[in-house]
């Protein structure tokens, strides 16, 4: 079936692609980092456009922390089995080792362990050149300031006060051994364009995505759903079922879920265009301070 | 102002499809641009603000961060909304372009957010790139600066031709109107010659709000519009779709061998199947047989779609190709010049080889000549020698292969490249050309018959120079490739330097003003020279149309070495035959200087040869050429050619 795309999504599709073809014939080994949320739904989407009736060719790449909801991880396998893309998960094993947990060690611990280092394992170990990210720069006020094509050091470090200048559509994609490029083909999106395009195009999305009854605890303000017992409930804590979306998707303890009723896309396309909350609002990650994605990143979060 | 924080609480999220029926204006592409402080950064702030887009987890952080890092008082600092980077919070500054998007019920934008700071004027231009508006920024209180004036040619020069003159911090000057007039009206003097289709000057107060989203009570005297509700309804966007089609062929899609498809985003025009298309470079054509997507082949597809087009020849196509329409052609052509942005702290080097990339097609490109700079507070022209970070210069390149462009203001896409520093990898510079230099643009080059190491082969014969001259099409290079033929047939050592191919490498820098055709001719007399030395029968074949230079060369070889030889077709017959449509384009005034039409040429008055006279076939004029040599002792008689090589 064909969907009806509005001439802002069109040209936000077509620059998507744009942007993925450019990668595959400039970079030996490109690599799409697949983190199951919705963004990542899109990006992996338009991939199929892209290069259809060939598949993408490259592999998905999953950085598990091994602290995602298992409805995501079940989601992600059967995505990589519908798409008929090669799929490769990497766990820092030494970060397990040490029992390093969102739990044991705290979030930021937890996040630059897992995720970060997770990360630049994996991109070394394949030796990739280049690897999508579906970050937009409306998330963030760093994100905001990040180019397309984001140059990265043989560190994997970002930065932010010598960019490449980015002109027209043409990209400098030269790098040198050892250097990479973080590729964001969705930066000029809005989290409702996402919604819209997900709604048009009938995008798979993981079903947290959408209100229902679930376990939860509060805490600190959040709503932080109880996925397996890994959770250590506090004195006094009982989960408690309440009809609950998310609208950003980390791991499990670090996500705070939002009360919702909306249980279809037109209702969160509803709900959102309503919210006063932004989006990294549910990311617990992000609070610590201000500056902090600018960090994470220089440190080559994604 | 903290009331109004209060009052904005309700913030949401609109689309423009909400509340209307009709098909919205396209989004918007714009940038702030202008001298540092003059409010860029606190404007877009202010303007997310007012529309209500600012959540309020972000609000909270924004009234922490102004207590911290503000540069207002006790007042929310609206440029920290958008100057997200560390250093630009510290230092209250915006060093790199930020991306806002903004949607208000009438129309969707997308912001971009500049630095005033000299040092980071490419970060500007990488924001101007993708922008069809701007809004320039003016202190009330300073008016034009040298960073307005280089920002507002940069806009210029990048192609945007809508600009909101935003006079801004008119607060400080107490709303006066005869402050605002005068800054108009210096702002339009100096503009005058970069060719802004509009120029709409708005008082505003970015801190404090006057004009941004409404209509200022505080300036009565303002007759426009506020900025916000021009901005919603301003009309900017050229019809890309219009133009001649250029595909420049970004990846080819060859998932098993049924299918080869060639995946690109369609620059300019539409595309239909059973449309002819011409692969630029090669002139080789063809016709659209599909227009492939995911959801089922298109019937048409038009500029600024990402699509994968299939053919209905086997043709030779790779990345960076241009497929093109083929009644209207791009050019082809390894010289042309441009204009030139300088984004790196290392210096321009005329002569050195970067790389360029342009669409889908990366080659190696050398400055062969930089013309002048621009002055950016008079856009007058300064003699130079190199270019530093932030300079406009215009300048000639050579590219080490043909490339296929369009002139920048004819197609942003196929008219605009980047240079690339080869040693660090760094975008050295923007350019956009301004147009081929015709010596490239309508050379067609000659495929030689015989290869360098064939004509290595020793044998006896003595060393010669024939020099064929005469009118453009007149047969010169004909003739002589079938004497060159012969000779090599005899096993002899020739070679052949031909006035097509010697201009796409020794002489590259040239054109074909007087002065420039002297200094070919020197060039390749210089080389026969050398290749006499080496005991070579060479061939020359060049219009030549001066007697002087022919004599110069003659008198710079040894008696009796240099052979001319006349191709006498009249004029008439060249116009006839005219093979590469030249004489259609000289006699329109298209190309200037060409022989014939509006240069002379100087007949020869003793040359050593006549041909082609009298109907004289080529293949006869060979013949007799090759007789000639034979009777002047330069080869051995073992093998008389006959009167006719056809034969
Ligand atoms: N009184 C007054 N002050 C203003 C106005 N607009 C901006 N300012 C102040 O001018 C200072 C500089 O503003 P910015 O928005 O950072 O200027 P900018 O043009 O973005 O500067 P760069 O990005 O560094 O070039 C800040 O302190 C603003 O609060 C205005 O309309 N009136
Ligand atoms: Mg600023």
């Amino acid at each position: 079936m064909k969907s009806i795309l509005s001439p802002h999504l069109l040209r936000l599709e077509a620059e998507a692609i744009f942007i993925m073809r450019e990668v595959v014939a400039e970079f030996e080994r490109p690599v799409m980092l697949y983190s199951i949320g919705k963004d990542s739904g899109v990006m992996l989407h338009i991939a199929q456009k892209a290069f259809f009736p060939a598949k993408p060719p490259f592999p998905l790449l999953h950085v598990d922390t091994t602290w995602k909801f298992q409805e995501m991880i079940a989601f992600r396998d059967q995505t990589a089995a519908r798409v008929g893309m090669e799929l490769l998960v990497h766990i820092n094993e030494d970060g397990v080792r040490r029992g390093v947990s969102p739990v044991a060690s705290g979030s930021s611990v937890h996040t630059q362990v897992m995720k970060t280092e997770g990360l630049r394992q994996a991109l070394d170990k394949w030796k990739f050149d280049a690897a999508f990210g579906g970050a937009r720069r409306d998330e963030e006020k760093s994100r905001a300031k990040e180019r397309i094509f984001s140059h990265r050091s043989t560190a994997h470090a970002w930065d932010p006060r010598n960019q490449r200048p980015e002109l027209w559509n043409i990209f400098n994609t030269r790098i040198k051994p050892g250097e990479s490029m973080r590729v964001f083909p969705l930066s000029n999106w809005t989290e409702i364009d996402v919604w819209d395009y997900i709604a048009a195009e009938e995008v798979p999305i993981v079903p947290l995505y959408l209100a229902k009854e679930r376990p939860v605890v509060e805490r600190g303000g959040a709503l932080i759903m109880v996925d397996d017992d890994r959770l250590p409930l506090l004195p006094g804590e009982t989960p408690r079922m309440e009809k609950v979306r998310f609208r950003t998707l980390g791991c499990y303890p670090l996500t705070g879920a939002m009360r919702s009723e909306a249980s279809t896309l037109p209702e969160i396309l509803a709900e959102m265009r309503a919210s006063t909350m932004s989006e990294r609002e549910g990311r617990l990650i992000d609070h610590d301070e201000s500056g902090s994605m600018e960090k994470k990143k220089r440190e080559g979060y994604f | 102002m903290l009331e109004s924080v209060a009052a904005a609480s309700s913030h949401g999220l609109s689309t423009p499809t909400e509340t209307s029926d009709a098909a919205p204006p396209p989004t918007l592409r714009l940038l702030t641009c202008g001298s540092v402080d003059d409010g860029k950064s606190t404007l877009i702030g202010r303007l997310l603000f007012e529309q209500s887009l600012i959540f309020d987890d972000h609000f909270a952080a924004l009234e922490r961060d102004s207590k911290r890092h503000g540069t207002t008082g006790d007042d929310i600092d609206f440029a920290l909304l958008v100057d997200g980077l560390e250093a630009e919070r510290e230092q209250g500054i915006t060093i790199d372009v930020a991306y806002r998007y903004v949607s208000t019920p009438r129309r969707a934008f997308i912001i971009a957010d500049t630095p005033g700071h000299e040092q980071y004027t490419r970060n500007m231009a990488t924001a101007a790139s993708s922008a069809s508006l701007a809004i320039l920024l003016v202190d009330a209180r300073k008016g034009l600066l040298t960073q307005t004036c280089r920002h507002a040619a940069i806009v210029s020069l990048i192609g945007i031709r809508h600009v909101v003159l935003a006079v801004n911090k008119i607060d400080l000057t107490g709303f006066d109107e005869a402050g605002f007039n005068k800054i108009v009206a210096d702002f339009k003097a100096f503009a005058a010659t970069l060719g802004f289709a509009s120029i709409t000057p708005i008082p505003i107060s970015a801190r404090h709000g006057d004009n941004v989203s409404e209509k200022s009570a505080n300036t009565p005297w303002h007759k426009g519009p506020a900025l916000l509700s021009f901005l919603e309804t301003v009309e900017v966007e050229e019809d890309q779709s219009a133009k001649p089609f250029r595909f420049p062929v970004q990846w080819v899609n060859r998932p098993h061998l049924d299918f080869r498809g060639f995946a690109g985003t369609i620059a300019s025009g539409t595309v239909r199947p059973g449309d002819e298309i011409v692969v630029a470079g090669s002139g080789k054509t063809s016709k659209v047989a599909r227009i492939v997507a995911a959801d089922g082949d298109l019937a048409s597809a038009g500029a600024g779609e990402a699509v994968t087009l299939t053919l209905a020849d086997e043709l030779d196509i790779a990345r960076g190709d241009l497929l093109s329409d083929a009644k209207s052609r791009p050019d082809v052509s390894d010289q042309f010049a441009a204009h030139l942005i300088w984004m790196s702290e290392d210096k321009l080097m005329p002569g050195r080889s970067y790389l360029l990339k342009s669409g889908a097609k990366t080659v190696p490109v050398t400055v062969t000549e930089l013309k002048h700079r621009i002055d950016v507070n008079t856009l007058g022209q300064l003699p130079a020698r190199t270019l530093s970070l932030n300079e406009v210069g215009v300048c000639n390149l050579a590219t080490a292969s043909p490339i296929a462009f369009d002139p920048y203001a004819d197609n942003h896409t196929t008219g605009s490249f980047i240079l690339i520093d080869r040693a660090t990898n760094a975008t050295a510079a923007a350019g956009l050309v301004s147009f081929g230099l015709r010596r490239a643009t309508n050379i067609h080059r000659h495929g030689l018959s015989i290869g360098k190491l064939d004509r290595a082969r020793l044998n006896n014969q003595k060393p010669a120079v024939l020099w064929f001259t005469g009118l453009s099409g007149s047969g010169k290079s004909t003739i002589s490739n079938l004497v060159e033929s012969w000779l090599f047939a005899h096993g002899l050592r020739t070679v052949l330097l031909d006035g097509d191919n010697i201009r796409h490498g020794l002489n590259k820098n040239l054109g074909f003003t007087e002065v420039d055709r002297v200094e070919n001719i020197r060039r390749v007399g210089e080389v026969a020279k050398l290749m006499t030395d080496a005991g070579l029968i060479v061939l020359c074949s060049f219009i030549s149309p001066f007697a002087a230079e022919r004599q110069l060369v003659r008198d710079l070889l040894d008696d009796g070495e240099f052979l001319e030889v006349f191709v006498d077709t009249p004029i008439e017959e060249c116009i006839a035959r005219d093979p590469k449509g030249l004489y259609k384009k000289a006699i329109a005034g298209e190309i200037k200087n060409f022989t014939g039409v509006d240069q002379r040429y100087e007949a020869p008055l003793n040359p050593e040869m006549i041909v082609a006279r009298d109907g004289q076939t080529p293949q006869q004029a060979a013949a007799a050429i090759v007789k000639e040599l034979i009777r002047r002792g330069f080869i051995d008689s073992f093998a008389d050619p006959g009167d006719d090589f056809s034969i």
